[in-house]
């Protein structure tokens, strides 16, 4: 069990208030007691190591934090952390599986669509999110869908190549099974 | 048989990037994910009013909150004599206010905790009491005889006025006026904004006093300057000292300066004896760090009837904020601005300029640029757009007449530069060719007369990249020299360490290309490494475009030296003496008999093994470099809007980019450096600027304020080369990173222009938001971004 920061603090006395919260993250269930102020991000950050997830603005607006909350990407610098008791998160850490990549990890590193990286984990799940709406998304789909996420290095032409590259390999692999 | 440059990942492959194995998977390590044992956390308390005497600061509320473990103030800073710490513009900046607040968000006081929502809780508990002065916001104020000085702490500072400067030929210029046929005038404001990396600053001090070790991990784009920096501001020595820089979320110029975090975040893990993590967040970025440009432009040209231009004036009156920070050669002292004109035969130019103090925070960090570079383009471009209309001339052809031809090279520019080479007509061909120019006017005519707004414009530029050679370029005195140390192991793999540091640039992959390609130890066998102090050789660092100039030339110079061994060993190998071997890449062989070869690899091997006798063991190098010239890239840029004359609103229909870098040592990331750039370049162009209410307020303190363009706004461009070798790099590379944000923002006003100017017009300052655009449609004036703004 976690609480959260305390591993350097005094004990937090019993005036802190904490609240038990059990999340599913990237499949597992954490279980936490944590201060119901807490940001979902920087439980996943800090409380779970899971840096994969940034925090570029604080203000909803930059997207570099999101996640998936039940399959639908969310910005986690905007939700508490008690909020997603019971609920499903996904972050970058759970797109791949140990041997494979995620088509949208491979079409960003195969297009370019990335140079810093800051933005990439919250880019790449939004995008991945769009795919499991819209299998054949156009260009303007993925421009509007990746609306909420900044990059600052990118120009976002590569990112959208390399979502389009994501379908169409993701297309193809659903085409195989069928 | 020699190795395939391409199949080994040599110079020229579009080489995947290695950096993004881990950030695809979430894993790269930037300051905020560094997790060490034991770490406090700290906020920063900042400055709610732009100009204030501290009457007061009363942190014992703060002390009591359970978790706080130190509360620092100016006045406990100013015992330690960390209170002001020296710029890189030889000024000085207050580290934590003793005296007056002078811009809003200034760092005030700190407070170090267990936890960060501790310490901002206790943050919030500090009080200090303001005796509020007047607040100066822009030059005009700041030069008021009855101005309030702003750095009174200095001596020798009677006014706001911090230098006045000039160069060029100012009698030269003159005469040139007096003979000209028609004279063309431009007066603009480019506005203040900032870099913005996605990732804000941050640093993680930890002093141990054990071993009298301090390490810092820290946002910085430029280590060892830091590491000199923090040996002379906190009088520690500099072999005690390790700066890491992890992976940085962007830079873009703002990770260059040292800021007041970086410093308390020392000074707390000295006092605490605790490894000390501050990490701003948004609105302490962007209202407290380096911005850049802020500067009015004011210019004159000379022309000849027949649209040759005899002569320029420039006069820059810029606004640094509260402290004189820019980031800057020594020598000069608003940047590179005299690069301006550098790809026109000019026969004669003089450049005036004054910089003031302003109750802002400081700015001149070279956003993506070489130091003021972009201000000087943007100037150039604008003038030239302006004197072909006053000429009546075709812009394309204005400009044509005007570049300095390919047989000119190497050219001295009129304000002393030395442009070493370029192809600039073909460049504009094939620009011209490829954005439809030739019918332009007909289609621009056929839309007028259904009531619809085209517009073309044009930005062609060469500039200064990669400073820069010892005689001329210095930062408070250290030469800009970078340096490259290439290891190879037994096996033949090798690790590579530069004095630059990439932020999204690729280094990682780009470096190990060069070696590949000086080499033929294939890239993947490469491992690069950069941005810790204890291990890569000293280095400027990177910012303005320098790292493949400089530091890529270091690379190659180091592989060069490490081949000239492995010769050596060949010829001992072969038992042949060394003249009569001959190289391939990845091979030795003996002369006229081409079978009878050893490997690069075997070489490394026998370097550890089988040295000929008195050689000395192993196979590595350092190389410093330090550039004869810089290096000087062109674009061209043509760029096709439809402006709406019922809201002003702008759409880019078409962007067509020529760059001329050089060769391209992979041309996938050359590509993504322009179409970066030129997203930056629309973004100033478009909506990107911060600026200021009369109260010294910071307008643009967050993302919903600064409005940065995303997805859905950014237009497309299409990407042009043409290459023309640099005759003094070693791998014939020029810079690129800035390029586009250079000569960009130019091409989408001037396009803009172009579509409204019929209405009388001259210019819409930046950003061309559309009620700028449309206020100028109704009433044909020129619109000013002069600052400040009523917020109403
Ligand atoms: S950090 Fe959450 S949107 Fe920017
Ligand atoms: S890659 Fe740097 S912010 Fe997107």
């Amino acid at each position: 069990m976690t609480s959260l920061y305390n591993e350097v603090a005094a004990d937090p006395g019993a005036d802190t208030p904490t609240r038990r919260v059990s999340i599913t993250v990237n499949g597992e269930q954490r279980t936490v007691d944590i201060e119901p102020r807490l940001l979902l991000a920087h439980l996943l950050r800090q409380g779970l190591g899971l840096t994969g997830t940034h925090t570029g603005c604080d203000t909803t607006n930059c997207g570099a934090c999101t996640v998936l909350f039940d399959g639908r990407p969310i910005k986690s610098c905007t939700m508490l952390a008690v909020q997603a008791d019971g609920h499903d998160v996904e972050t970058v850490e759970g797109m791949a599986t140990a041997s494979e990549l995620h088509p949208v990890q491979e079409g960003f590193k195969e297009c370019h669509g990335l140079q810093c990286g800051f933005c990439t984990p919250g880019m790449m799940l939004a995008s991945k999110a769009l795919l499991e709406r819209n299998p054949n998304p156009t260009e303007d789909d993925v421009r509007w869908a990746l609306s909420g996420n900044l990059c600052r290095c990118t120009g976002y032409q590569n990112i959208v190549k390399s979502v389009l590259w994501a379908a169409e390999k993701m297309r193809a692999e659903n085409g195989e099974e069928a | 048989m020699s190795v395939d440059e391409i199949k080994i990942g040599g110079m020229g492959a579009s080489r995947r990037r290695v950096e993004d194995n881990r950030f695809i998977r979430g894993k790269g390590k930037y300051v905020d994910d560094v997790v060490l044992p034991g770490m406090l956390h700290m906020e920063i308390l900042r400055a709610d009013v732009a100009h204030a005497r501290i009457k007061s600061i009363d942190t014992s509320a703060a002390w009591e909150v359970p978790g706080v473990r130190l509360v620092l103030t100016g006045e406990m800073m100013a015992a330690r004599n960390l209170a002001w710490m020296p710029t890189l513009s030889y000024d000085t900046q207050a580290v934590l206010a003793t005296d007056k607040v002078r811009f809003q968000g200034q760092e005030v006081a700190a407070v170090i905790a267990d936890d960060p929502y501790i310490a901002k809780d206790a943050c919030a508990k500090i009080v200090v009491e303001y005796e509020a002065l007047p607040v100066i916001v822009n030059p005009d104020q700041a030069q008021s005889p009855d101005a309030p000085l702003i750095r009174d702490d200095k001596e020798n500072q009677p006014t706001n006025k911090i230098f006045d400067w000039e160069i060029g030929d100012k009698s030269g210029t003159d005469k040139a006026f007096e003979e000209a046929d028609v004279i063309s005038t431009i007066d603009l404001h480019y506005p203040r904004s900032h870099p913005s990396p996605l990732e804000p600053c941050g640093s993680i001090a930890d002093y141990d006093r054990s071993t009298g070790k301090l390490t810092v991990y820290m946002t910085t784009q430029a280590p060892h300057i830091i590491r000199a920096a923090v040996a002379m501001v906190a009088e520690l020595p500099e072999h005690q000292i390790r700066i890491i820089s992890p992976d940085l979320g962007g830079g873009f110029g703002n990770k260059v300066p040292v800021y007041p975090g970086y410093v308390i975040s020392i000074l707390a893990s000295i006092l605490t004896e605790r490894p000390v993590k501050w990490i701003e967040d948004k609105t302490g970025n962007l209202i407290s760090t380096g911005f850049g440009r802020d500067v009015y432009l004011q210019g004159q040209m000379a022309l000849r009837k027949d649209g040759k231009i005899l002569g320029m004036r420039m006069h820059t009156i810029s606004d640094h904020g509260a402290f004189y920070a820019d980031a800057q050669p020594t020598k000069f002292k608003i940047g590179l601005m005299h690069s301006t004109f550098a790809c026109y035969d000019v026969p004669a130019a003089h450049l005036t300029s004054t910089g003031y103090y302003t109750n802002k925070a400081p700015g001149g960090v070279a956003y993506r640029c070489s130091f003021r570079v972009t201000e000087a383009m943007f100037f150039q471009e604008r003038m030239m757009h302006a004197a072909a209309n006053d000429l009546g001339m075709d812009q394309a052809e204005f400009r044509r007449v005007n570049l300095v031809k390919d047989d000119m090279f190497p050219y001295r520019t009129a304000f002393g530069f030395l442009t070493d080479s370029g192809q600039y007509d073909k460049c504009m061909q094939v620009g011209m060719e490829a954005i439809g120019y030739d019918t332009f006017k007909e289609e621009q005519e056929e839309a007028r007369k259904r009531g619809r707004l085209l517009g073309l414009g044009i930005s062609t530029m060469t500039e200064p990249l990669g400073a820069g050679n010892s005689r001329e370029y210095d930062i408070l005195g250290i030469k800009m020299f970078d340096s490259a140390e290439l290891r190879v192991h037994m096996t033949g793999k090798a690790i590579l360490r530069t004095g630059a540091k990439t932020q999204g640039q690729g280094h990682e992959t780009t470096w190990a290309q060069i070696v590949a390609h000086e080499l033929g130890i294939p890239a993947d066998d490469i491992v690069v490494e950069e941005g810790d102090t204890d291990t890569a050789p000293f280095g400027m660092g990177t910012y303005a475009s320098r790292s493949t100039p400089v530091a890529g030339a270091a690379v190659a110079m180091a592989a060069r030296k490490v081949r000239a061994k492995a010769r050596k060993i060949a010829a001992h190998l072969l038992e042949v003496s060394e003249e009569d071997i001959e190289w391939e890449l990845g091979r030795f062989y003996v002369r006229g008999n081409h079978d009878r070869g050893v490997t690069i690899q075997d070489c490394a091997l026998a370097a550890y093994s089988n040295m000929p006798d008195g050689m000395e063991p192993g196979l590595e190098n350092v190389s410093y470099y330090d550039p004869p010239n810089l290096t000087w890239p062109f674009a061209a840029y043509f760029c096709k809007v439809e402006v709406d004359p019922a809201t002003g609103v702008w759409d880019v229909l078409k962007f067509v980019a020529v760059d001329d870098c050089g060769v391209r040592i992979n041309p996938m990331i050359v590509e993504g450096q322009v179409m970066g750039g030129l997203t930056e370049a629309y973004a100033m162009a478009n909506m990107q600027y911060i600026t200021f209410d009369e109260s010294g307020n910071c307008i643009g303190s967050n993302y919903m304020d600064y409005l940065l363009p995303t997805a859905w706004e950014t237009p497309g461009f299409e990407l042009h080369e043409v290459v023309t070798p640099c005759p003094h790099h070693p791998i014939g590379a020029k810079g690129i990173g800035e390029c586009a944000t250079v000569a960009g923002p130019a091409a989408f006003v001037n396009a803009v222009m172009n579509a409204i100017e019929h209405t009388g017009v001259r210019n819409v300052d930046m950003p061309l938001q559309p009620n700028r655009v449309f206020e100028a449609l109704q009433t044909g004036q020129d619109v000013s971004g002069m600052p400040p703004v009523k917020v109403e």
